[in-house]
């Protein structure tokens, strides 16, 4: 679970990066486009950033499993979000992003339209999210965060991967 | 574990436990063996003194770390075969019986030490020493007579150093090992070094002098190395050294040797380091030994000695415990250098050979290198069949004994290696196999004269290479499967069979679970339990069992398996733009089909004629859910492959070749994915999926019946 750290006076008074008394630490996120929207995600989360290689397709893997790679000598699914979320085109080119993340020991590849930076967030800066429908379950979205003019869904990456609707893990699988 | 409760102590002695029960477990099984291979009438001097230090050896070692039961009961067992091994009682199968079971027994308490099983009851230690004293009784007054005798014979005098000493031994605990030597001829204190520790290189104790040496002679009949085998469990081997003194002294050459030995310098002392290895009790740091401690005196190293395995194959010398996950590592690294090697190959290959000689010498090489390595890599892992083999003397013994049959075991092929992985896995199945085999197959003697065979029945062990596959081989000379019986026992079951199967389908049957023939159930099988384990063990370890069985003759089922379950021997198939590799164990051939062989049941199955039967056909594109390029069976290539006794035959789009492949799991950060039972990397850095056989041939086959 990424929470953010609620740091107390005492541990900010250790920190120094903590802006003021009572604040929380600023933790650092991932921002990556789907479309339109852009989304963060816990940079510790994630383990390396590729370009686009062509996977082994899966026998009768649903769509958005693109298949596996050789990630030097692993086996790594590359899921494209931008089918599961119905965002963006499905292009495949050169400059197709794979977001290695490396969730609760498993490593799996994210196919993103593209990466824009890391920010910096503290919590004061993610509201919590208002209630609506999409096409990911909202129990995966952590809240809102806002960097500047840019709106960000901070979104539960670990929770999602892990999620039966992704279909990465046997179903009967323990979650560690 | 209790044992371990010494927190005061600033010293693991977890580690030296593990130690103890990895070589207590390894005097066991050698001592099992030679118990087992002993003739009660003609026992030499050299297996009797191999099997007392065995005992000798765990009594020492358990007593060091206060497990007292199993002192008690190996001391017991020591006592008694002292006697036999000095011929003042004769071996009997009885003794030797008594001394299997007390194995076991040991066995089992290492076990719950281990804290791996339940305790052993006490009152079964007890039963054990009583019946071990039983056989004592007759001639305690006699040996109490012989045990105040000086040796009678004296052939060796040996001295022993101890030394240097700390916290786990100290001086004085040499004084309990001086006491157990007395069994093997007299001792004599011949000296004690000591040294103030003034040089502040270690802990100083103030100026104190301490005891850092002491030396004593013995005269023994028995040699400097078995000496050093017996004190090896009692002592830290690298703080004792054993050297021979003299050969065939007379007990008043002994003075003299005494002087031989005495002139030894202080400065030798100090380079010795005296009370830097204070806290470092255990390290496996070499200590240096002074060298000509003893003029021309033979010393001998006890860590060489120590090792009973280094007694019975010299070739074993030098072996080193290493976790397996280390081996695993290695392994998994130089697989990733092999894959990479042929990446670099491949792009290469592209290049001009002429402008780049060297670089393809140079690859060329490095191809050679790892190709070599791989093998040396993959060697660590293997073991040889005798560790799984050397088990079953015991099982034939016991199970022929309660069936009261007679069995000659004849074991072939030990020297053949396997994973050691497999190894494990495949004595239960073998074990289930042998007893089944004594059970059901042999006859009982009677039977076996009126049908004028020899009284005895042989089961055969046999291992060898296969292709690229070990075959371990399980025949009897029994009564062999009756066809019959198991066809009307599987129609009894609402089995589908028919009068029409061939030999192999019909023997198939009794891996059917819940099957058994027998017509009495006895205790050692005809539960109808275990075949179907025993299958489904070796289809886990991507093996295949095969039976052949002549009627009145004997039966023989064939393990088949992979040489290591890391590597799979496969071909590789193409489908559309992917490939896919096929296990090279269940393909049996391929061919191109001629337009309109392939013919259609019912509209929607396929199936093709081969050598007169008529095999269910799959396209491998159609059950993977993808395109191929082949529509059309005459198209592409067919396959045939064999699983569980079932036939099919899938189409693809063509061959493309061999490999051995490295076996990566799916599952590591995907899930299970029906048809598949792994990938693998091929040489181009590419992931190929490996296709599990079983499900597809089940799957062509269900269409079939579906349609039908």
């Amino acid at each position: 679970m990424s929470h953010a750290v609620q740091a107390g006076p005492s541990s900010a008074r250790l920190s120094l990066s903590a802006p003021r008394e009572g604040a929380s630490i600023p933790q650092e996120y991932l921002t990556f486009r789907l479309g339109a929207e852009e989304y963060g995600i816990d940079i510790l989360k994630v383990q390396e950033i590729r370009g686009w290689e062509q996977p082994t397709m899966i026998a009768n893997a649903p769509a958005f499993i693109k298949g596996v790679i050789n990630l030097r000598g692993t086996i790594v699914p590359i899921v494209d979000m931008r089918i599961k979320f119905n965002l963006g085109e499905a292009e495949y080119n050169t400059f197709t992003v794979v977001i290695i993340l490396n969730v609760s020991n498993r490593v799996v590849g994210m196919v993103v339209d593209s990466v824009s930076d890391v920010v910096m967030l503290s919590t004061e800066q993610i509201k919590p999210a208002p209630e609506f429908s999409a096409g990911v379950d909202a129990s995966y979205i952590n809240g809102i965060g806002t960097a500047g003019e840019r709106m960000l869904i901070m979104m539960d990456i670990e929770q999602l991967m892990q999620s039966p609707q992704m279909g990465l893990t046997n179903p009967d699988a323990a979650v560690h | 574990m209790s044992n371990e409760s010494s927190a005061d102590s600033d010293f693991d002695f977890s580690e030296l436990h593990g130690l103890f029960f990895d070589e207590a477990a390894e005097h066991l099984d050698a001592m099992e063996a030679l118990l087992l291979g002993i003739d009660v009438s003609t026992a030499d001097d050299e297996q009797l003194n191999a099997i007392f230090r065995a005992a000798h050896s765990i009594k020492g070692g358990a007593a060091t770390f206060g497990f007292t039961d199993i002192t008690e009961l190996t001391h017991q067992m020591e006592t008694v075969f002292d006697r036999v091994r000095k011929g003042q009682m004769p071996l009997s199968t009885a003794l030797v019986d008594v001394f299997l079971a007390s194995g076991d027994t040991l066995k089992s308490m290492l076990l719950a030490l281990k804290g791996d099983s339940p305790g052993v009851p006490e009152a079964d230690v007890t039963a054990l020493c009583t019946r071990l004293r039983a056989f004592l009784e007759p001639v305690t007054a006699e040996s109490k007579t012989q045990a105040a005798a000086p040796a009678p014979a004296a052939k060796h005098v040996l001295e022993l150093e101890f030394g240097p000493f700390d916290k786990t031994f100290t001086a004085a605990s040499v004084d309990g090992v001086v006491a157990d030597l007395k069994d093997f001829g007299s001792v004599e204190e011949i000296g004690a070094a000591s040294a103030s520790t003034k040089t502040g290189r270690g802990k100083a104790s103030g100026g104190k002098r301490r005891i850092t040496e002491r030396r004593f002679l013995i005269q023994t009949e028995v040699s400097a190395s078995d000496l050093s085998d017996a004190i090896a469990f009692m002592a830290d081997p690298e703080r004792v050294k054993v050297s021979n003194v003299q050969d065939h002294a007379a007990s008043g050459a002994m003075k003299d040797s005494v002087k031989a030995v005495e002139p030894e310098s202080p400065g030798s002392q100090n380079e010795q380091g005296f009370g830097l290895f204070v806290d470092a009790a255990t390290l496996p740091a070499s200590q240096p030994v002074a060298a000509g401690t003893a003029g021309s005196s033979k010393v001998i190293e006890m860590k060489n000695a120590a090792k009973p395995a280094a007694a019975h194959a010299a070739g074993d010398a030098g072996s080193i415990r290493v976790s397996v996950e280390k081996v695993d590592q290695l392994i998994n690294l130089v697989g990733e250098l092999v894959i990479t090697q042929a990446m670099l190959a491949q792009t290469a290959s592209k290049a001009d050979p002429v402008l780049y000689e060297s670089l393809f010498n140079g690859l060329a090489t490095i191809e050679r290198n790892t190709r070599d390595l791989q093998e040396a890599a993959m060697s660590i892992r293997m073991m040889p069949m005798s560790v799984a083999f050397s088990r079953f003397p015991r099982v034939v013994r016991d199970v022929a004994a309660k069936l009261g049959k007679e069995v000659d075991l004849v074991t072939a092929g030990e020297g053949t290696e396997l994973d050691k992985g497999l190894i494990e896995r495949i004595v239960d199945p073998l074990t289930h196999l042998v007893r089944n085999s004594l059970d059901h197959g042999l006859e009982p003697p009677d039977e076996r004269v009126a049908k004028g065979k020899v009284r005895k029945g042989t089961v055969t062990l046999r291992a060898y290479h296969q292709g690229g596959a070990i075959v371990i081989d399980v025949a009897d000379d029994g009564r062999g499967l009756n066809r019959e019986k198991i066809l009307a026992k599987a129609k009894e079951r609402g089995m589908t069979v028919s009068d029409g199967m061939s030999d192999g389908e019909v023997w198939q049957l009794i891996f059917e679970a819940g099957f058994s023939t027998a017509d009495v159930v006895t205790d050692v099988s005809g539960r109808g339990v275990g075949m179907d384990v025993v299958r489904r063990n070796i289809q886990e370890m991507g093996g295949r069992v095969e039976i052949e069985s002549t009627d009145g003759v004997g039966t023989r089922i064939s393990i088949k398996l992979p040489l290591t379950l890391a590597i799979l021997d496969g071909m590789s198939v193409r489908v559309g733009k992917e490939v896919f590799i096929l296990p090279l164990t269940c393909v049996v051939e391929s061919l191109q089909p001629a337009a309109g062989a392939v013919r259609t049941i019912a509209g929607c199955g396929c199936v093709i004629a081969v050598r007169g039967d008529y095999l269910p056909v799959i396209s491998l594109a159609e059950a993977f859910g993808m395109h191929g390029k082949a529509d059309r069976p005459e198209q592409g290539i067919l396959v045939i492959l064999e699983s569980e006794g079932k036939k099919s035959a899938i189409l693809v789009d063509e061959l493309v070749g061999q490999h051995q492949v490295v076996i990566k799991s799916m599952e590591a950060n995907y899930r299970k994915v029906a048809g598949i039972s792994g990938a693998t990397i091929m040489g181009d850095g590419r992931v190929a999926m490996i296709v599990d056989i079983a499900h597809i041939v089940g799957l062509a086959n269900s269409r079939i019946e579906m349609a039908a």
